[in-house]
């Protein structure tokens, strides 16, 4: 094959899917499933009814209530504002046949946990919806964006969208990575060395043998926050373990479909002439245990650092922008990172509340304490999550050791658009995915890091390095 | 959606790197299934004190860049959640185009959806325009698209590029959805040859069980 033959994993999903090439570098693109939430949705409704369309193809979304919910009892919570938009996507998907997912439903969970939990995630598939992080379903090898709500308008009205071509970039990690160093820290990592803004206008594939080693879990991780990266699309070549956990979901399709499909998916790959316009490369075996200092996630360094000084930015921007974020998070330059108490602990969101990731966490806390003073919570990733996590006796642990165990599954304290809110000036742990001024409360502190690092930020009582605890719970077993 | 062909007024100077749209339209504007009264909304945390009253030195409230119709921002402008409601609430308080080195790229999709302009011009040109609209004296602007410039207090007419058919929406204030179901029959056909094609049969198989 010659070079102008090559297409990249990216191309080719968006060839398979292209209804028609509008010229200029954009495509009409089919999208193969559309979900949704309450908050980015009513106005693309109403928007639809006011022009008089109907839903193209109503089998074709997934309608999820995850957002403002509260994740400690069922139901919402005094917010009749929060009951507003759940009840408006009820209402919504009933008049139009959409497949809905309330709160009294057994499914129901965060969008991103839930869409891949049910099998919906599938390779070679367009998946859109009205939430940045749908960069996740690339680790199935399926092309995943977020969209704004006039997109979600466009596709409920169409099946498609007016879409632009991006850049191919990759980014190669290859090695192992140490004790104590999760797909968390290699997204980290990532975002910190290219920066937040650094795969703006680019679908970024990974790949090396780093990527290859990953359990489905981190692969979710990795392609869910390489939206912090500015990435549009993220994506990993499929591989037997993809076609492993398709296969065992509720809604996997029959043996002799599957086995069909397993074919076409085999080409889903880059073909190895394809030049990417940027090439990056990472060593896995070099990456320590991340925490975010600041208000931006590349704002991020090894916990054995110290707070970088503004002085050495490289212009007056950005060294404004670090004194900025010094002084939101109230620190000061040349502090260690390492021994900052904190208030909270908070072990969730679409980046790292799988199964998987509470057990790395549970490892850390089994015959542990929280520190007095620490509020520590786990709102499991879904409602199938927490079930998973209960039979384990996961859930024991947790609270054994101090945490509040939520049985019930949303973003909560991710965003903070329910009734978990930290309050101004507490500093917070917290295994989401963005650390901006205000998102986990107006003038809350958010610490980015790997969902074990909060495990033992939380029983230390503040930031400290997750190998040490590890050396020892290895020792213990 | 309003058509962008000359606008004229006064650019305020933003130049933070990395402002997210949590900063723009903080979450607890969110809670509302319309799109009006957004204006309030933008920058609040910044633009608002704690009593509610104004912060006289935020950019926007200063007397001179009250009446901002452009903003000249940081790199990455945009980045975060994907909530139109920024664009939305930014429309809504006057704003008609911003000028950056680099926007995210749902908020860049959103603000061609909604006819505001967002020009990416290299950091050079971004930076002296800053410096300029930074004096009071030297803030109005004056953005043709038709003809892709950007004229300052000067008289100096300084071009951006822009993709034709981003362009071509903005002129008109297309209504992308009446454009797309022209294609109605092509998209229909994609559908049947998903439908029937041998390899495509899994897609057939989508059907979400309860
Ligand atoms: S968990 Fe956080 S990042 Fe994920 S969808 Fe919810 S609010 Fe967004």
């Amino acid at each position: 094959m010659d070079m102008a033959d090559a297409r990249s994993l990216y191309r080719k999903l968006v060839k398979s899917n292209s209804v028609k090439d509008l010229g200029d570098g954009e495509v009409l693109l089919y999208i193969d499933l559309h979900v949704m939430n309450e908050y980015t949705s009513p106005q693309a409704f109403s928007g639809l009814s006011a022009a008089k369309r109907k839903v193209w193809r109503p089998e074709a979304h997934l309608a999820i209530v995850d957002h403002v919910n509260s994740t400690r009892r069922r139901g919402t919570f005094a917010d009749p504002q929060a009951a507003l938009l759940i009840d408006t996507l009820e209402d919504n998907c009933r008049q139009h046949g959409i497949h809905f997912i309330g709160l009294d439903d057994e499914r129901q969970g965060i969008e991103h946990i839930v869409v891949p939990e049910q099998g919906l995630a599938r390779p070679g598939m367009v998946i859109a919806c009205g939430d940045s992080h749908t960069t996740t379903y690339g680790a199935f090898g399926a092309l995943g964006f977020g969209i704004g709500t006039s997109e979600v308008e466009h596709i409920l009205a169409t099946q498609t969208l007016v879409y632009r071509i991006l850049d191919d970039m990759r980014i190669t990690i290859d090695g192992t990575l140490g004790l104590g160093v999760s797909a968390k820290d290699v997204i980290m990592a990532a975002i910190a060395q290219i920066g937040a803004g650094g795969a703006n206008g680019c679908a970024v594939e990974f790949a090396g043998s780093a990527i290859d080693a990953l359990s489905m879990a981190g692969r979710m991780t990795i392609c869910n926050m390489a939206v912090e990266l500015g990435a549009r699309a993220a994506l990993m070549a499929p591989s037997e373990r993809v076609y492993a956990h398709v296969a065992q979901t509720s809604n996997a399709p029959d043996g002799p479909v599957l086995a069909e499909a397993r074919m076409g998916w085999d080409g889903l790959r880059s073909d190895a002439e394809v030049k990417f316009s940027r090439d990056v490369s990472l060593d896995a075996s070099a990456i320590a245990p991340l925490v975010s200092w600041g208000t931006s996630p590349d704002q991020t360094i090894p916990i054995s650092a110290a707070i970088p000084d503004p002085g050495a930015g490289p212009d007056s921007a950005s060294r404004r922008a670090v004194e900025r974020a010094l002084a939101y998070m109230g620190l000061t330059a040349g502090q260690p990172l390492s021994g900052i108490p904190i208030d909270k602990a908070f072990i969730g969101s679409c980046t790292n509340s799988r199964l998987e990731d509470l057990r790395e966490a549970a490892s850390i806390l089994r015959g542990r304490q929280v520190a007095p003073n620490v509020e520590a919570i786990v709102v499991p990733g879904s409602r199938s999550v927490a079930r998973a996590a209960e039979a384990e006796g996961l859930d024991n642990i947790f609270r054994a050791a101090g945490f509040q165990w939520r049985q019930e599954s949303g973003c909560s304290m991710c965003l903070a658009m329910n009734d978990d809110v930290a309050k101004p000036g507490e500093r917070v742990a917290s295994s989401t995915n963005r650390n901006f001024e205000g998102r986990q409360g107006a003038g809350a502190r958010t610490h980015l890091m790997s969902p074990a690092m909060v495990a033992a930020a939380a029983v230390a009582g503040h930031l400290t390095d997750v190998r040490s605890f590890k050396v020892s719970s290895d020792a213990a077993l | 959606m309003q058509p962008f062909r000359i606008e004229q007024g006064i650019a305020a100077p933003f130049p933070e790197p990395n402002v997210n749209t949590d900063v723009i339209m903080p979450k607890r504007f969110l809670k509302t299934v319309t799109r009006d009264d957004l204006a309030l909304g933008v920058f609040a945390d910044l633009r608002f004190a704690k009593d509610g009253g104004n912060q006289p030195s935020f950019i926007l409230n200063r007397p001179i860049y009250q009446h901002a119709r452009f903003l000249v921002v940081g790199d990455n402008f945009g980045c975060g959640s994907s909530r139109e409601h920024a664009v939305w609430g930014l429309m809504q308080l006057g704003i008609r185009a911003l000028i950056g080195t680099t926007f995210a790229g749902i908020f860049f999709d959103n603000c061609r959806r909604n006819g505001l302009l967002a020009i990416t011009c290299p950091a050079q040109m971004r930076d002296t325009l800053l410096e300029q609209v930074s004096d009071s004296g030297r803030a109005h602007l004056k953005i043709n698209l038709e003809d892709q410039t950007i004229r300052t207090e000067d008289g100096k007419a300084r071009p951006f590029d822009i993709e034709p058919a981003r362009k071509a929406d903005l002129l008109l204030g297309r209504d992308a959805i009446a454009q797309t179901l022209e294609d109605a029959a092509a998209i229909s056909a994609f559908e049947t040859h998903r439908r029937t094609a041998a390899w495509a049969q899994f897609y057939r198989a989508l059907t979400i069980r309860k």
